[in-house]
Parts: C-alpha cells; structure tokens; sequence
C-alpha cells in the first residue's frame, strides 16, 4: 500500500519532471559525437533498410488505399459463409460437389479463407468484400483465416 | 501485467527516471524506488548523447478506414512529424510492422514514400501479417526486402549493439512462427558474439505468450530466445498488439508498442482483438511512438513512451 502510495507521488515527480525537461534540449543534443555507423553481417550486395530524408524534394502522396472487394461476385442462391466476430458462420458447411461457396467478410478487419492444404487461398478480403471457391469434388477442406489463423472453418463435400 | 498507456509500471517508471537522468531529484522521497535508480545511474551523470537512440513507429495500417480511425494516413504523417520534432536525430527508425492493412501494391508505394520523410541516416522495417496477406511476404519483400536474407531476416551492428530483425509472420498456425531456418540465422548469427554485446530484437508479433488465445505470441520463439540466454542484455520490441506491455522474463526484457492507427482490446476483454471505437477526441492519446536509448554500460535500454500530440 505505502509502495503504492510512494509509487504515485513519484510518477507525479516524474510528470512534473517531464515537464520541465521538455524546456530543455533532450537527451545531449549539444553533443559533438559523429552518428554511430551501421555495419551488416551479411555479405550481400545489397543492405536491409533505407536511408531517411535527406533533403530530397517531397513526392505528393499516392491516395489512400481502398480495399479492393475482390473474388467472384456472389452468387445468387449460392451457399454462403459469413465473417464475424473474428468466426465462420457456420463454421462447418456442406455443399454438393459443384457448388460454390461465398465468404462475406463483415468484420473491419481484414481476413482470408485460406485451405490448410493450399487448395484455395483468397486475397485479403477488406470489410463488406467476398470470395467465391468451387468445390468440384467430394472431400473435406478445412481452411483458416491466415491473417487470424486461430479462425477455423471447414466445408464439407458430398458425391 | 497489464500497462495502462497512461500509468506505468515500476520499471517502467525506473527507466522513465533513467531517460531524464533525475534520479538526484527523488532523492528526498527515500525508499526502495530510490535504491534502485540510485543502483542504475552511476553513468547518468556523463553529459553529451546516449550511446545509441533509436524511434519505433508500429501498425500503421495505411489503407484501413473503418470508424476506429477514417484518417490512418493523417495519424501516421503526424508520428512521423513528431519523431523528426524530437530536438535530436535518431539513429535509426524502426517500423515493426503492419506498414500496410491490406498488403495493395499502392499502400505499399504509399507507406514507403511517408517513411522517407523520416529524418534519419537509416530506416528499417519487419512485416506484419497484414503485410503478408495472400503472398507469404512477395510485395513486402520487393519494397522493403532489399538485402535481406531467408524470408526477409536480418541483422546488424550500431554503436556496440547487435540488432536482429525477425519475421514471424508467414506460415501462421495460430500464433506467430519464425521456422528452422529463421532459427538457425539467429543461432549462428549470435554465435560469434561476446556475451556482453547488448542484444536487440525486433519482430511483429510478440516473442513472449502475451495471450496465445489471439495469436499474440510466437511459437517457436522460445528455441530463439535460447541462443540469446547467455547474453546479458537482451531487449525484444514487437508491434501487432496496438498497446504498450512490457514484461521480463529471465535475461529478457520484452517491451509491446503501440500503433499509429487504432487501438486494440486489451488482452482477453471481449471475444476478439477488433479495432476499438474510442469516444471523440480519445483516439490520439492511444497513439503514439516510442524512444529507445543505450548508454555504454548499462544493461537496460531506457525507454520513453509518447503519446500522438
């Protein structure tokens, strides 16, 4: 308790302390010492990293990337999955052989459905966006949301 | 331990008294605090700059627009512009991932272009799964990969201190994975090392178990962080998480980010880590970047957080 008491009236200290520091050059600005240099273990030709600014004109901003609603558009009467809350709704679906299936994403988050055994894999689907798979055969494909793998579905396949 | 961005804890606020070099100003305050400020700045005093500082910018989204924030590209100009409004010139900048929402060649070109406007000699990155959506990392690696080994590692060497950058991001089971080969760079990269040589690693998703429920953690971290056992300092700083949370584990100190864009659940409250609405006018105070300094002979790194302003 006392700690906890002492603990506070020194985190005021520290704000106060903030405070005052910040009419003050930080951290040695005088300081004479030359930047360290970096030095890449690697052997390649190139190195990681860019260089920052370096008085080079600015370059005006390419616009805001929308997300693409990508994927087939859905098909009417098709069988549909629906993303929510970070799930598949429903989690297991059954379809015949031949039909496709429809994702709709509703989170706004991004997500994929993306087979665990690589057989189909949509592009990040932004809110509102959909992907459509054919199931041509039977089987069952179980596939995860590779952005949030602990997103689980699985459709199963009948003859 | 949970690290409300307004409060800190006591180690954080040892090293928030470390970054100013105060500690003589608690001195009237007595108690335990003190001994160990006291026991930690015997260099303190040493005027001119520390050994090494560096910024870390994380999550910023480009190309989200939900309601948690309809400006992402705003809020990560104004990170940048307070990182070049320091009063110093970092060493280096760091983005620790999640450049990008969506992994769009624009956003990408977009992301790129704003992290140039940096006022740095050098800046590095490592990718987020949002960077790697549906190509294993391709896109990211043709805008930032440029030297990189494996999957997109590397590592070098500032000021006496050993920094490695990992991607733990591609091939997600349910928590972030860094795969044998990533492994066996770190093994052999450390092993020529003296075991005084201070340790950073950089990587998107946590190296430590913050809450494996959503994937906040790194399976395989553990066979990394033990090639980095016998180092006496080893710092671990990651993004994905959108909140600041440090914790220590043995040898390690970890130390979670905050984002440029929106905040994110803390661990557990409600079903899914979902971008957070915040009231009007709350939003920045969620926000911010972070500082990182090293003086020579010192085993913690003092870190400094501040909010978007």
């Amino acid at each position: 308790m006392l700690r906890k008491h002492l603990a506070a009236v020194l985190a005021v200290g520290v704000v106060l302390l903030a405070g005052c520091s910040a009419s003050r050059p930080t951290a040695g600005t005088s300081s004479s010492m030359p930047m360290p240099s970096v030095t890449f273990g690697s052997a390649a030709s190139a190195t990681p990293g860019m260089p920052g600014m370096s008085g080079m004109p600015s370059m005006p901003s390419a616009p805001a990337g929308t997300a693409s609603t990508t994927g087939s558009p859905a098909v009417v009467g098709g069988d549909e999955v629906s993303i929510d809350n970070f799930a598949f709704a429903p989690a297991t679906l059954t379809v015949k052989a031949g039909s496709t299936v429809t994702w709709t994403n509703h989170d706004e988050e991004p997500h994929t459905v993306a087979a665990t055994d690589g057989s189909f894999h949509s592009p990040g689907m932004g809110t509102g966006a959909t992907y459509s798979h054919t199931f041509p055969t039977a089987g069952k494909f179980d596939y995860v949301c590779s952005i949030h793998p602990m997103m689980h579905g699985t459709v199963v396949v009948t003859g | 331990m949970t690290t409300d961005p307004k409060t800190m804890t006591r180690r954080q606020l040892i090293r928030h008294t470390a970054w100013f070099g105060a500690a003589v100003g608690f001195a009237v305050v007595g108690g335990e605090v003190i001994s160990h400020v006291a026991g930690a700045s015997p260099t303190q005093h040493a005027v001119g700059r520390p050994t090494l500082r560096f910024a870390q910018v994380s999550d910023s989204h480009l190309g989200f627009t939900g309601a948690p924030n309809p400006d992402v590209t705003g809020t990560f100009s104004q990170a940048i512009d307070q990182i070049n409004s320091l009063g110093y010139t970092p060493d280096f900048v760091i983005h620790t991932g999640d450049l990008t929402h969506l992994s769009s060649p624009d956003q990408f070109d977009q992301v790129k272009q704003m992290l140039t406007k940096l006022q740095t000699p050098h800046i590095f990155t490592v990718p987020g799964e949002h960077d790697s959506v549906d190509d294993a990392g391709q896109k990211y690696r043709g805008a930032f990969g440029a030297g990189t080994r494996g999957d997109g590692w590397y590592s070098f060497d500032i000021a006496g201190v050993h920094v490695i950058a990992l991607v733990n991001t591609l091939n997600l089971k349910k928590l972030g994975h860094l795969g044998v080969d990533q492994l066996e760079f770190v093994e052999k990269d450390v092993a020529g090392l003296s075991s005084d040589t201070p340790i950073v690693v950089f990587s998107h998703i946590p190296l430590f178990a913050m809450y494996p429920d959503w994937g906040w953690g790194t399976d395989d971290a553990t066979q990394a962080l033990s090639y980095l056992r016998r180092f006496s300092s080893v710092t671990c700083i990651n993004g994905h998480v959108h909140q600041l949370f440090s914790k220590t584990e043995g040898n390690v100190n970890f130390y979670s980010g905050t984002t440029t864009a929106y905040p994110l659940p803390h661990p557990g409250d409600g079903p899914a880590p979902k971008p957070v609405t915040l009231p009007a006018g709350k939003l920045r105070d969620a926000l911010g970047i972070r500082e990182v300094s090293y003086t020579k002979g010192q085993t913690a790194l003092a870190l400094k957080e501040t909010r978007l302003q």
